[in-house]
């Protein structure tokens, strides 16, 4: 097949990088609201109907919004494999955390109102607080992390290895650094869910969740910040050396990169990518403006504008660089040497084009379909269909 | 078996692969059935219909949500457990995991909560469409996972790069046309759609039992018997199909399934009992059918299935021509491809060999060093450990054909004897219901055990293909998956129990209407009324 040389490999390598940051948006666009209302319930929400009204707000929604996730593991493995062999090996431990809480969701989500008893349903709120809250923080710290480089390196063979137990490693994932990038993404994605009760809930409800959202789009506004100072004051970035092979084979091995400098020589270079942080601020400052006013939609799409600038921010600040290594930057993975290969980034791309307008469509259709609030009499009238 | 990161791994994916597919292939079958029986609601407007549609779905819902949440585990621990694995063919077994978000999870996903939740927000049409395609985006979702999983089997369309030290997709027309993956997806599907009929059928038998809601159950089993036999019928015929497709690919694992030792005059007999001793290399007390594993095989009298013995030979040939191959490819990535031209040439010879090389990479650092005694027992590692998949074959065969028996005797009674059941056939559907679960986890076993000592078949070995892990790691995990897994399923199963119990939700309303309007057509028919009012 001659057809997939007609699109050049390293425009197809800059496309799915992009797609990544897609899904990586789209992940949080989604999945992050119903994750930041499964974080809320316990607060947001006091008396079992409260807690079921919240519940349904993302109840028909969830599982859809979920794929976000999958599908982003997926398209990591076969346009970026090696991203996919190192990443979740390195963060083993935390990979299992967020396994286990996104296992509990789904099931939570689910199960909770099959039986009645205050025991039984208050162990599925929590199970459902973990199973948002933690990948929602851990989220951020991974994100943290990559910034500051992971401690891996390739063999000749091209195998992943880590460095240390990996019981030091999990603690050392928790590096003060990282953890203010967790709280970024824990407060962006609370604020969020907060967003989207104003939208589907009235009352009490609404109420609490506005001034909850409040502080934490305050969060992560201030931890946005400062990471932002923080990165130009204390954090090594990467930079290839010599000259950059943009269409060579997928092997992080053949181009030299040193530690040092800045990720901020990024914005010196490219000054145009300075609109993503500026996105991120005014998306959340809005956001926050929309919570302790009357905004409902409006305060959704800011808080949405918002997650879209912080997370294209760091994907920006870091181009090339997909993964660097801290203990051997040779084996960093960038975006010229860690896809796959020409063909198959080609028909992934052509699946890709395809299915995701049709994705977006039907599931514009099914929110058209079940749009409306979400009220203690709405749920208690269809009780049997809904959760 | 010592227990070291390899043994932990394979543990750990086998249990959560296993575990997931508890209810794959309920959720595969039943979002049929559910969408069918919902057809017969829209086109004939009996409420008994919107019933049975609401109370299968319910119980649909409930096993769903297990089968999503574990199948999370599998979407991402390739690169947690195995992630030579991940990094050596994810170029192309990454592309059908990707599409089967794409095309097929996505529409799933999105619909089932509408499924659910919009019975008042949608017309019955458009509720329809919804449960066809939840149906639709099941089945896909199988499709392309054994799109990925056939590609282990019989890895096509993919070439060695040596510059990138994985394997890359050469043809996306071949991985997808794999015909080993095309015969092991109707398999699969069709063995959920087995499972899924069982299930209803057994239900609906202990409603029977109980003398509770004989209208849907009688309604249910006629679905379900139906749809079970032409199901239960695909199932062995396509499961021919894959035994035909080893045997043109994975020889040692048909060798293995059959025990057979040495190769046999064709057209050769088929064991059907004996005591495999893997020592010995013989099997004990054998009863063999003349000629019948010659004709199933290979679908002619004189085409010769080889014996272990001789794939063993075999083996030791390709890792002898896999060492020259790898011998090339150390100087070509020495010299980052600016090799002479024979380097080159000797090693696209050899490279279709260069996984057996692979295999002594269990004994030496680099396998040209091997000694002839390594070189002859990595050959022997290609041999699987017989026995079980002697056993599990059998089992999962015999239930096969248990289940085109029962599933054709209650269609008989379904359609030509009024749906009257005798007792003991009602009890008899209720033992059954574990079965067909039992069989789908022995297929799994028979085709990813008989696989070894490979991930992908003569490619990457199993042992290579791990992840940089300390047993410690595997430990924490293993132990969580357990813990956390074995809760969840006792959970599952209280729900079903308590929803089988509860039963349907009877809308008296609803129904009293309906028969109002068509009380004139149910008085002329046979004076009975067909549509009985709950009792409860």
């Amino acid at each position: 097949m001659i057809l997939y040389e007609l699109v050049s490999f390293e425009l197809l390598r800059v496309v799915w990088w992009l797609l990544l940051g897609v899904l990586l948006i789209g992940f949080a666009l989604t999945d992050g609201f119903d994750m930041g209302v499964g974080a809320l319930l316990p607060f947001v929400a006091k008396t079992d109907i409260e807690r079921r009204v919240v519940i349904n707000t993302v109840g028909p929604v969830w599982e859809g919004n979920q794929v976000w996730f999958i599908l982003g593991g997926g398209a990591i493995f076969a346009a970026w494999p090696p991203l996919y062999a190192v990443s979740f090996s390195g963060f083993y431990l935390a990979m299992f955390a967020i396994l286990a809480a996104l296992i509990l969701r789904p099931v939570g989500f689910k199960y909770r109102s099959k039986r009645d008893g205050a025991a039984w349903r208050g162990g599925w709120d929590w199970a459902l607080f973990v199973g948002g809250a933690v990948p929602a923080l851990i989220f951020g710290v991974a994100v943290g992390n990559v910034l500051q480089g992971v401690p891996f390196h390739l063999t000749e063979d091209l195998l992943p290895m880590y460095d240390g137990t990996f019981y030091a490693k999990f603690l050392g994932l928790l590096n003060p650094f990282a953890i203010l990038a967790g709280l970024v993404s824990f407060g962006m994605l609370l604020m969020h869910g907060a967003a989207w009760l104003t939208v589907k809930t009235e009352g009490a409800i609404a109420a609490r969740a506005r001034s909850i959202g409040t502080v934490m789009g305050l969060i992560a506004f201030l931890g946005f910040a400062l990471a932002g100072i923080w990165l130009y004051l204390g954090i090594d970035g990467y930079a290839i050396v010599g000259p950059v092979v943009a269409d060579g084979p997928s092997n992080p091995l053949y181009s030299d990169v040193a530690k040092g400098g800045s990720w901020l020589a990024a914005y010196v270079v490219r000054p145009w990518i300075a609109i993503a942080p500026v996105l991120g601020f005014l998306g959340m400052a809005m956001a926050i403006r929309g919570l302790r006013g009357h905004g409902e939609v409006s305060t959704l799409l800011w808080s949405k504008l918002g997650i879209f600038g912080v997370i294209s921010t760091v994907g920006l600040t870091m181009f090339p660089f997909i993964l660097p290594s801290s203990i051997d930057p040779r084996s960093s993975l960038t975006v010229w040497d860690a896809s796959s290969s020409h063909l198959t980034l080609f028909v992934m791309l052509v699946v890709t084009v395809i299915f995701m307008p049709i994705i977006l469509l039907y599931t514009a259709w099914v929110y058209k379909v079940l749009w409306g609030k979400v009220t203690e009499t709405s749920v208690t009238e269809n009780s049997d269909s809904v959760y | 078996m010592e227990f070291g990161v390899v043994e932990l791994s394979r543990l750990q994916f086998a249990m959560t692969a296993m575990y997931h597919f508890l209810f794959v292939p309920l959720t595969l079958g039943l979002s049929v059935i559910v969408a069918i029986m919902e057809t017969v609601y829209v086109m004939t407007n009996r409420p008994i219909w919107r019933q049975m549609t609401k109370f299968w779905g319910t119980l649909f819902g409930i096993n769903f949500v297990l089968g999503v949440a574990t199948g999370i585990t599998m979407e991402f621990q390739f690169g947690m457990n195995w992630s030579y694995y991940s990094h050596y063919v994810g170029d192309i077994f990454g592309a059908p995991l990707a599409i089967e978000g794409l095309m097929a999870f996505f529409l799933e996903a999105t619909f089932v909560g509408l499924f659910f939740f919009g019975w008042d927000k949608l017309s019955k049409v458009q509720h329809l469409i919804v449960a066809w395609l939840v149906a639709i985006g099941s089945n896909f979702s199988a499709l392309w996972i054994l799109i990925a999983n056939g590609w282990m089997q019989n890895p096509v369309g993919a070439k060695f790069n040596p510059m990138t030290m994985r394997m890359e997709m050469t043809s996306f027309y071949d991985v997808l046309f794999n015909e080993v993956a095309q015969a092991k997806f109707v398999h699969t599907v069709s063995a959920g759609y087995v499972t899924a009929a069982v299930f209803v059928l057994g239900v609906s038998a202990w409603y029977m039992l109980k003398g509770r809601h004989c209208e849907l159950a009688r309604r249910s089993i006629a679905v379900a018997a139906s749809f079970g036999l032409a199901s239960a019928l695909s199932v062995v015929v396509l499961g021919d199909e894959s035994g035909y497709d080893t045997s043109l690919n994975q020889k040692m694992k048909l060798a293995a399934i059959e025990a057979m030792w040495e190769t046999e005059p064709a057209p050769a007999p088929f064991t059907l009992f004996g005591i495999p001793d893997q020592e010995a290399r013989e099997t004990n007390y054998a009863i063999k059918i003349p000629w019948a594993m010659g004709l199933i095989g290979t679908r002619s009298l004189d085409t010769v299935i080889p014996g272990i013995e001789e794939l063993v030979k075999r083996s030791e040939e390709r890792i002898r021509s896999g060492l020259i191959a790898y011998d090339a490819l150390m100087t070509i990535r020495a010299d980052r491809g600016e090799v002479a031209p024979d380097v080159r040439g000797r090693f696209e010879e050899h490279s279709a060999d260069l996984g057996y090389a692979l295999l002594l990479k269990r004994y030496v650092e680099d396998p040209r060093t091997a000694t002839e005694d390594q070189i002859l027992q990595a050959a022997n590692d290609t041999v699987p450990t017989v026995w079980p998949l002697f056993w599990a074959f059998r089992f999962m065969v015999a239930l096969g054909f248990s289940f085109i028996a029962v599933m054709a005797y209650f269609f008989y009674l379904a359609s030509f004897r009024k749906m009257q059941f005798p007792r003991w056939a009602l009890y008899f559907g209720v033992a059954i219901i574990p079965t067909p679960w039992i069989a789908a986890e022995l297929g799994w076993f028979v085709s990813e055990f008989g696989r070894q000592p490979w991930t992908v078949d003569g490619v990457l070995p199993t042992a290579l293909s791990v992840s940089h892990l300390g047993i410690g790691d595997l430990v924490i995990t293993l132990a969580g998956f357990v813990a956390f897994y074995t809760i969840l399923f006792i959970i599952e199963m209280g729900l079903m129990v308590k929803y089988i119990r509860k039963g349907p939700y009877m809308d008296v309303a609803e129904t009293k209407a309906w028969m109002a309007r068509h009380e004139h057509r149910l008085r002329t028919h046979d004076g009975n009324v067909p549509v009985t009012m709950p009792a409860e």
